[in-house]
């Protein structure tokens, strides 16, 4: 009897209380109340972007050059044909340079590195090109290609720049997924004869091909938005060029340019032209997510 | 004997001519080359960056030039203080904002929120990281700054005794609104970060926590964030990294006044706003003194990731070691936070 009470003490004392019950309900509206904050950021740019950007949109939004930044024109400020077309392009070129050497960095990691000394080296340096600022990539592209060659600013310059950055994040992003490709697999061809570079070329990357292509968009994505390493290697002109050996527009570096016009005509432009942007980033971001579903990896 | 030798026929069949083995030695010396080029790279840049800054460097010393407090282009006098401070300032304000407010979020990702809005509430927190730097500059700079003018000059005028925060005239660009804007850009990566080392968190320590008798924020508080604390405090640094860095939207947002900013809503300058923001006429010993500034922002990026990478890493390996403790293989946790790393 006794001995019973006394144990039902000491198990009142684990009750939960009102106060502790109190804490527990203020903490979770305190985490929830958080993460709403979080979201609010999110739903003010994207009902912004859209109303003020669908304002400038028009069918000559997209068909036609913007003119000069002047004050005066501001019945005729023109669009951003030539924004989208040079960012389509330096991108484009950007990604046929930083897709393969990235890859191949990765597929040097899971298959023939592992963790040599050589590797990790490797790995290291490739973590330390993700955290350099994005600007910087801008400042050697300009030390190497513009001060050293004397010559100036060009459309492939900018896409090195955007090269250098993409390439840390594809390595990484596709080493991880070869990771991910079982053993067994590579084993099995081996065993059945395959040389390494067939087990390579027809085993692994096949099996982590949604996986990669879902990391590859991803970098591809996070280049577009990039203004930073383009202000002094592509830099900006406003008439449509396909020439990659000049001087390139983009929609970043074309924003960048409008935001700080005093005409509302031409900030209007800036919105119109971040709306497009935000447009193509996003897209990619979908199809990523979606190729990535398809993944049988993960 | 006879098997032997047949053994020794099928091996010889097996064995590759010289000829067939020549695209495998290709295949790997290529790609070892190609590993190596990156190496090469960074080396080349470090160099090629600390010999464009000589001139800079030369004429004001390495500490003249990081510590002095005067950034005058028509003098051609260049003490990088203020943007130094700028930086410093915008970044620590991001921290303080952005992380408890990330770390929440991804306690309530992880923990509390019913889940059916895991995967919907992880998506939207990541489109954050798609909205590219530019677009944060023009949405800071003529919505969110105009609309916050009022509420700021409210608190400076409240803590006008404070000195170096309250005080003074509130500017639509200044360090707070940039220090804001750039807690909101580091969001994600911070945030997701915290969430991928919490899923490493092993269930049976929480179920212990739970069947123990502890309510779930005492679970959470007991169980799960002293299990991640490495990990958070790396993801943030992370985000520190990237605030350092950042440069379109703090040069829209911080005012680009060359000098110390007398309070915490006056106008400023950071190390990357300098250099997107005069690069392009820059000439001479002008244009070193912002290859100087950029080797400062190298150098104080590379610490901060340096010491965020080893943080990261130590609380995913310790988090795969769980894993293989308890469940018996696993160490995804690792590899997905590496991922993590990459993609954000």
């Amino acid at each position: 009897m006794n001995a019973g009470r006394a144990s039902g003490d000491r198990l009142e004392r684990f009750a939960v209380t009102p106060a502790r019950k109190r804490r527990d309900s203020t903490a979770r509206a305190v985490m929830l109340g958080a993460t709403i904050i979080a979201l609010i950021p999110l739903v003010l740019i994207v009902y912004y972007l859209l109303r003020k950007g669908l304002g400038s949109w028009s069918s000559s939004f997209f068909t036609t050059d913007p003119t000069g930044n002047t004050f005066f024109k501001s019945s005729s400020i023109g669009g951003i044909k030539s924004a989208i077309l040079g960012t389509i392009e330096i991108v484009a070129l950007a990604s046929a340079m930083a897709i393969p050497v990235g890859l191949g960095v990765a597929v040097w990691l899971v298959e023939y590195g592992k963790d040599s000394r050589l590797a990790q080296a490797v790995r290291f340096f490739v973590d330390v090109l993700t955290g350099v600022p994005s600007i910087l990539f801008g400042l050697f592209i300009y030390i190497v290609l513009i001060v050293g060659t004397g010559s100036s600013y060009a459309g492939y310059k900018g896409s090195l720049a955007l090269a250098l950055l993409m390439l840390p994040v594809v390595t990484r992003a596709t080493e991880v997924i070869l990771q991910l490709v079982p053993g067994a697999l590579r084993e099995a061809a081996l065993a059945l004869g395959a040389p390494r570079w067939r087990v390579i070329l027809r085993v692994v990357l096949p099996t982590a091909l949604p996986g990669m292509i879902t990391g590859v968009l991803l970098a591809v994505a996070r280049a577009a938005g990039e203004t930073a390493p383009l202000l002094f290697t592509a830099a900006a002109t406003l008439k449509t060029n396909f020439n990659l050996g000049q001087f390139m527009n983009s929609l970043p570096v074309q924003i960048y340019s409008d935001v700080t016009s005093p005409t509302t005509a031409v900030v209007n432009r800036a919105w119109g032209a971040a709306l497009a942007l935000v447009a193509m980033i996003l897209l990619l971001n979908v199809i990523a997510r979606l190729i990535s579903r398809r993944s049988r990896l993960a | 004997m006879e098997a032997a030798s047949i053994s020794g026929g099928e091996r010889r069949v097996l064995l590759r001519s010289p000829l067939a083995r020549l695209p495998d030695q290709a295949l790997r010396y290529g790609l070892t080359a190609l590993a190596v080029l990156i190496l090469a790279l960074i080396v080349y840049f470090f160099i090629r960056l600390v010999g464009e800054a000589g001139p800079a460097f030369a004429k004001f010393g390495v500490f003249g030039f990081a510590f002095g407090n005067n950034w005058n282009v028509s003098a051609e006098h260049f003490g990088a203080l203020p943007l130094l401070v700028g930086t410093l300032i915008t970044s620590a304000l991001a921290l303080l904002i952005g992380v408890p407010v990330a770390v929440a979020t991804a306690v309530y990702a992880t923990e509390l929120c019913p889940r059916r809005l895991r995967g919907p509430l992880t998506v939207l927190v990541e489109l954050l990281a798609a909205v590219p730097s530019v677009v944060y500059g023009l949405w800071g700079i003529f919505f969110l700054a105009p609309k916050l003018q009022p509420a700021e000059q409210w608190l400076a005028d409240r803590l006008s005794f404070i000195p170096f925060i309250g005080g003074g005239v509130v500017t639509i660009p200044n360090y707070f609104i940039t220090g804001l804007v750039l807690a909101i850009m580091i969001l994600p990566i911070v945030s997701a970060i915290s969430r991928e080392v919490m899923a490493t968190v092993p269930s049976d320590q929480k179920e212990a926590a739970l069947g123990l008798g502890a309510t779930r924020w005492e679970m959470i508080r007991m169980a799960v964030l002293p299990y991640c604390r490495s990990g958070i405090v790396g993801g943030s640094m992370l985000g520190l990294g990237r605030a350092i860095g950042e440069t379109i939207a703090v040069t829209i947002l911080i005012g680009d006044a060359p000098q110390l900013g007398s309070h915490l809503f006056g106008q400023g300058y950071s190390l990357a706003a300098s250099i997107a923001n005069e690069f392009g006429e820059a000439q001479g010993l002008h244009r070193s003194a912002l290859f100087a500034a950029g080797l400062v922002l190298f150098v104080l990026t590379l610490l901060v990731n340096g010491i965020a990478r080893a943080l990261v890493l130590r609380a995913a390996r310790a988090g795969s070691a769980q894993a293989d403790a308890g469940a018996g293989g696993g160490g995804g946790g690792g590899q997905r936070i590496a991922e993590t790393v990459a993609g954000a």
